[in-house]
């Protein structure tokens, strides 16, 4: 398990080489494209079944049965009817037609939105191998809309089964789009299904059967939403558990989960996501919002990457990990909650997953750029600006980065020119480089003020977040290190472990995997040549004196997030997760001439403090956390829909 | 008078032994058996000159015909080559069999007693071992490992009084002796026994004591072989119907020790429901119940004691067991179903309705063409071209797969009218799966394979290729699954330990039950290029057991525990379950003297 991810810790990622699926969409004829022989082998050598006679299967799963006959109080038949509309209302219909049809119109959109889609073939001749041996489940990451549209175009070009994508049922909201996508290959769940046991036993029956047939990948967000902030979320547990199901019951010999990947040189939506994470609200998916978002066509996207990485059997993670004899005793199909076994197993794992889509995601020049930008908010020469981002590159690769940086260009190039993609973000002018503020009449109040400030340095964050996993566990270690008086390894592990408690909602760390995260930070740091180790100590070196501050400067505004009240040994801290996570994170940010204490955090506002803090004994009590009040702006709250209903009020700053 | 018995149908797959084994020729036995492999010594399999495969002497129905496919088959499945070979050693080398140590007086007052003794090495390498891959391999190899150090031959019950009464007197070993077809390392010395160990070789209590037709039982010594009691009772017009795949070597005491099952228990039972009435010799005295009432609710049955205790209590000397008339009839048959899930659906349904023939088992797709590779020439050109014909219509025709379709042998017995009624009912279900009837040879010879697998072994150890087969039993609704994850387990692993050719993993379903039925797994390999091919065997085995109780099947259907899946008993009857075995041993044998370690 451990190993899993540890092969490819601290080394350099292993080279993968993309090709450019567009490029011979450019040279070819895109009605041959779509009409051209589509034959892929199906998974497991299974035929796939008709749309109805797989929900024909569901519907007369013995599972189902159990949980109709629990149903009190209804006629057996009503509950039937139910259950079969629930059924109508969520299942795909994959038709063939409708994947070529949707193949010719995505030819022209992406040819116009991208210079490039880049692809790693390797990984998808192992997912091609993959789909022979098991059921697979397809793992990507979410950044934009468009994500499952394009892995769904990939498949289609490379002549691999399409997938079975769960999606959100707002999208089948959408006239006629909704049928489109139902059509290629899209199941729809409701969010906030709540208690409601008819819907999902629906759904995990509908989901495990398409698991077990294993006839094409399924396709989901383990993550559960399009992160806003592009920074890696953490999973949710609901689909992980109905895919896991069938392998922990048996019913298959394993499942390969395969991580994907996906990062946007400019991503579609920026400035969309900029505005919902400042509480203007989620324009809803519509037909027409979408056709009026057609001049989103107009713009130059940059290229983007799609990294298919390693397949990963669940049999080996769940070695030694959890005991499949514990459906023995009782029939397979009765409902019940998964074990804590199970739960557990289930949470390491999709955490691993995530962990894996960051180790694959292709960084573009940009995201260090951005990171760079954003300690200098009010400007900075370019020529300095360009130095320090080659150092950075440095870094991050040592750090085992993998960056999209062409070799045959030369570095000012690669690096203006990815930079200028951003023009609606940042400006390069008379050699100075800037962060652009909204246009639009004068500001009247502060407050519109600073929106408009906001969301350029919001859109510079979020590409900073896409590289924030490569500095994570090496800038953790050094902070703690500044906090330990002398350097032995074993207080710093345990500072270490104090902020991996403290960012467990922040970052994506997997569950019981500390000693892990700790090598992996410290391997790190020795590759930057940051720090020497010997047996028991960790020494920062000298030379690279810059290295450790330059990280534990990537981590304060996230520690400054963190409200913390001292009172001798005993710390209180309140993970605010739901609205901090991105918010106060960029405080310092969105006002960067206020340092030291400008902003109060109101903390009697209701509905961000979490309704049970967490207490925790500090054990090093001089990691000073420095005391900060500042109010924020509740309509920013959580972004994520399943964990409440938006607030979206306005109180002024 | 009433007519002579029909000559009963499953025995012409092979011809018998004419005369008895065992006799007077007291300790004959090894002088017709292979002393490092399976069976008659002059029966086995073998690549003649032109490369054909043949299987010698004259017992079997297969006895001295050419089997053409044979070894296109074995090449192609195991990636073997004749030219590759691995003779086994010709002689036991006497000298490398340990001294015995012996403990005199007990020795003495044996003789005084008249109990038949000895402690000639061939005969104490002999009951050294049964039947487990380990076993036989170091055999050929010549490596003789712990080997028990006095054979003794009880003639009676009275005999085994007394030897067990010595050797309480004299702290000495006993390990009863059976069959010796024991495939759990059950009749393993243990290497920590430093005690003088005595193999209780009860073949020579292998008399049938009385019959009665009243009550159709029979009581017999427990040392009578399968093959010789059901001839005897066939004589007589009557059969027990037990008859398990080893039943031509395997002993009457052996199944009641193991819990053996036989292949027409649907209609007869497995052991637990044949035996009536059990006499066991333990340390502490004879343990029997003192009435032959067909039920009784007296407490736990005792008789659950003994059965399936392989030898750690005590030895069975005499059994009452039922007994029931020789059926008129009998009916081999066979259906070809698409593919597995279809056949094991039919099978299910043919539980469910209760309708099991005798015997009724599903091969896979593996074994199926296996079951081919021993057909053998076909004399005359008709027969091929029905062979032909009938091949077309099931693939072409009728569009099955021929890498997918799998084949259920049956075997029907009664009254003539019965079976032919019972026949329809069952090809009436299997239709409904897709079921083809593909006639009586094909289920003749399924059964026929049973008997003859065994040889195959080693035919395959002259060539590189070693393997075994193991069983469990399994609720239905996880039959397919364990089927398929245990072998899709067996080739993973291989693959792992670095075999070089994808191994020869296959399972049928050989019982079924109500709630379940039993699975039965072969697994062989090439073992060409591997340092250590028997450990690679042993973790490949263990990694399949593994699988089989994560998958809701149990340790054993009936090969029993012994010493080779103890290890899991925790496990598989809780921590109570195991300690109520062990307080029955300390209570029945405190010091020990049943010492082979199985079970427990």
């Amino acid at each position: 398990g451990g190993h899993l991810l540890q092969s490819a810790q601290s080394s350099r990622a292993e080279p993968a080489s993309f090709v450019d699926i567009l490029e011979e969409r450019r040279r070819g004829s895109d009605i041959s494209h779509a009409l051209r022989a589509f034959s892929p082998p199906p998974g497991c050598g299974a035929p796939p079944p008709s749309p109805s006679a797989l929900n024909k299967m569901v519907l007369e799963s013995q599972h189902l049965r159990y949980v109709v006959a629990a149903e009190s109080g209804k006629p057996q038949a009503r509950v039937r009817e139910e259950a079969a509309a629930l059924l109508d209302e969520m299942s795909q219909n994959l038709q063939v037609t409708f994947i070529r049809l949707l193949g010719f119109a995505l030819s022209k959109i992406f040819t116009r939105l991208f210079r490039r889609i880049q692809v790693n073939e390797d990984g998808l001749a192992r997912l091609q191998q993959a789909t022979q041996e098991h059921p697979v489940i397809l793992m990507p990451n979410h950044r934009s809309y468009v994500d499952f549209l394009v892995l769904s175009y990939i498949m289609f070009t490379y002549d691999l089964s399409i997938p079975v994508i769960a999606a959100g049922i707002p999208l089948m909201g959408m006239s006629l789009i909704g049928e489109i996508f139902r059509r290629s290959g899209a199941f729809f769940i409701r969010r906030a299904i709540g208690s409601d046991k008819l819907y999902w036993a629906v759904l995990s029956e509908y989901v495990r059967t398409i698991v077990r047939t294993g006839f094409a990948p399924v396709e989901f967000y383990v993550e559960g939403l399009r992160s806003r902030t592009l920074k890696s979320l953490t999973p949710k547990m609901g689909m992980m558990h109905m895919v896991l199901e069938p392998f922990l019951k048996g019913e298959v010999y394993d499942l390969s989960l395969v991580p994907v990947s996906i990062s946007y040189d400019r991503v579609l939506e920026e400035s969309l996501l900029a505005h919902e994470l400042l509480g203007v609200p989620k324009p809803r998916e519509t037909t027409r919002g979408l056709l009026k978002a057609r001049r989103v066509l107009e713009q130059d996207y940059g290229s983007m990457h799609v990294y298919f990485g390693n397949p990963v059997s669940v049999r080996e993670l769940a070695k030694g990990r959890i005991g499949r004899g514990q459906y023995n005793l009782v029939p397979r199909d009765l409902p019940g909650r998964p074990s804590e076994e199970s739960q557990a197993f289930a949470s390491a794992a999709a955490h691993r997953v995530v962990r894996l889509q960051e180790r694959g995601t292709v960084l573009s020049p940009w995201s260090l750029t951005a990171l760079l930008v954003l300690q200098r908010p009010d400007g900075t020469r370019w020529d300095l600006l360009a130095r320090d981002t080659l150092w950075l590159r440095g870094i991050a690769l040592q750090l085992g980065a993998r960056l999209d940086w062409p070799a045959d260009l030369p570095d000012l190039e690669v690096m203006s020119s990815s930079m200028a993609l951003h023009r609606s973000v940042v400006r390069c002018e008379e050699g100075c480089v800037w962060l652009v503020e909204e246009a639009g009449p004068e500001p009247v109040t502060q407050e519109e003020g600073v929106f408009r400030r906001a969301s350029a340095v919001l859109m510079c964050a979020s590409y900073r977040n896409q590289a924030l996993h490569v500095f994570t566990r090496p800038a953790m270690v050094a902070v703690a290190m500044g906090t330990v008086p002398g350097h032995s390894q074993e207080d710093i592990y345990r500072h270490f472990c104090f902020l991996r408690d403290l960012f467990a909602n922040e970052f994506v760390f997997v569950p019981g995997c500390g000693p892990q995260d700790f090598e992996e930070g410290c391997s790190g740091l020795q590759q930057c040549g940051a720090v020497s180790a010997t047996d028991h100590e960790l020494k920062p070196t000298e030379e690279e004196r810059d290295t450790i501050v330059f990280l534990s400067a990537i981590l304060e505004p996230f520690i400054e997030t963190y409200q913390v009240t001292g009172d001798n040994c005993t710390l209180l801290y309140f993970s605010l997760r739901n609205c901090l996570s991105f918010f106060p994170s960029h405080f310092r940010e969105i006002f960067p001439n206020s340092t030291r204490n400008p902003v109060t955090l109101r903390r009697d506002t209701e509905g961000y403090l979490p309704p049970t803090p967490t207490c925790c004994k500090l054990q090093c009590p001089n990691i000073y956390f420095r005391q900060s009040h500042c109010r924020i702006h509740p309509g920013s709250c959580s972004p994520t829909p399943l964990c409440g209903p938006q607030v979206a009020t306005s109180s002024p700053i | 008078p009433p007519p002579p018995p029909p000559r009963l149908r499953w025995r012409s797959s092979f011809e018998m032994v004419a005369d008895a084994v065992y006799g007077d020729a007291k300790i004959s036995r090894q002088d017709i058996m292979k002393w490092n492999g399976w069976g008659y010594s002059d029966s086995r399999f073998l690549f003649n000159k032109k490369g054909q495969g043949e299987f010698t002497g004259k017992r079997y129905r297969l006895s001295g015909m050419i089997l053409p496919s044979l070894k296109d088959w074995f090449e192609a499945t195991f990636g073997t080559s004749l030219q590759h070979k691995t003779p086994a050693t010709p002689t036991l080398n006497v000298s490398a069999v340990p001294p015995p140590n012996l403990v005199e007086p007990f020795v003495e007052e044996l003789k005084v007693a008249g109990v038949a003794a000895s402690h000639d090495p061939e005969g104490r390498v002999f009951r050294s071992h049964g039947h487990c891959l380990h076993e036989i391999f170091a055999l050929r190899e010549g490596r003789i490992g712990r080997v028990p150090d006095l054979v003794v031959w009880p003639n009676c019950h009275n005999d085994v009084v007394k030897i067990v009464e010595l050797a309480c007197k004299y702290n000495v070993c006993l390990m009863p002796y059976g069959g010796g077809t024991s495939v759990s390392s059950a009749l393993e010395c243990p290497l920590e026994e430093t005690r003088s160990v005595v193999s209780l070789d009860t073949s020579q209590m292998n008399r049938i004591l009385w019959i009665d037709e009243k009550n159709l039982t029979v009581h017999v010594e427990a040392g009578i072989i399968g093959q010789d009691l059901e001839r005897q009772l066939n004589e007589s017009g009557y059969c027990t119907g037990h008859e398990p795949d080893s039943m031509e070597f395997s002993s009457l005491g052996g199944w009641v020790a193991t819990r053996a099952s036989g292949m027409k228990k649907n209609i007869y039972g497995n052991i637990e429901d044949l035996v009536v009435h059990i006499k066991m010799v333990t340390p502490r005295g004879v343990i029997e119940k003192s009435c032959q009432g067909p039920r009784m609710s007296t407490g736990p049955d005792i008789h659950h004691f003994i059965m399936g205790s392989e030898g750690t209590l005590g030895v069975v000397t005499e059994v009452t067991m039922k007994i029931r008339p020789l059926p008129e009839y009998q009916k081999y048959g066979s259906i070809v179903f698409p593919n597995f899930q279809q056949g094991v659906s039919c099978l299910r349904e043919v539980a469910r309705q209760r309708c099991a023939p005798a015997s009724i088992r599903l091969m896979d797709n593996e074994q199926f063409q296996f079951g081919h590779a021993l057909k053998p020439q076909v004399s005359s050109i008709f027969t091929s071209f029905l062979d032909g014909l009938k091949k077309f219509y099931i693939t072409k025709f009728k569009g099955f797969e021929p890498h997918h379709l799998c084949v259920a042998t049956l075997l029907f017995e009664g009254d003539r009218e019965k079976v032919l009624q019972h026949e329809k009912q069952v090809y009436d279900i299997a239709a409904k799966f897709g079921g083809l009837a593909a006639g009586e040879d094909n289920g003749q010879r399924g059964y026929m394979l049973t008997f003859v697998i065994a040889y195959l072994r080693d035919l395959g150890m002259d060539y590189y290729v070693i393997g075994e087969s193991f069983e469990t039993s399994v609720p239905w609704d996880r039959v397919l699954d364990l089927c398929r994850n245990v072998k899709e387990r067996i080739v993973r692993e291989c693959k792992e330990r670095g075999v070089q050719f994808p191994p020869f993993s296959t399972c049928r379903v050989t019982q079924t039950y109500d709630a379940g039925a039993c699975v039965y797994f072969y697994f062989a390999f090439n073992y060409r290029g591997l340092a250590d091919p028997l450990h690679v065997y042993e973790r490949v085995e263990h990694e399949a057991r593994e699988e089989i109780l994560a998958n809701g099947g149990s340790l054993s259907h009936h090969h029993g525990v012994g010493k080779l899946r103890k290890e899991w008993m925790r496990e598989a009857v809780s921590t109570v379950g195991l300690g109520m075995l062990q307080s029955v041993k300390e209570y029945v044998d405190p010091n020990n003297i049943f010492g082979n370690r199985n079970l427990l």
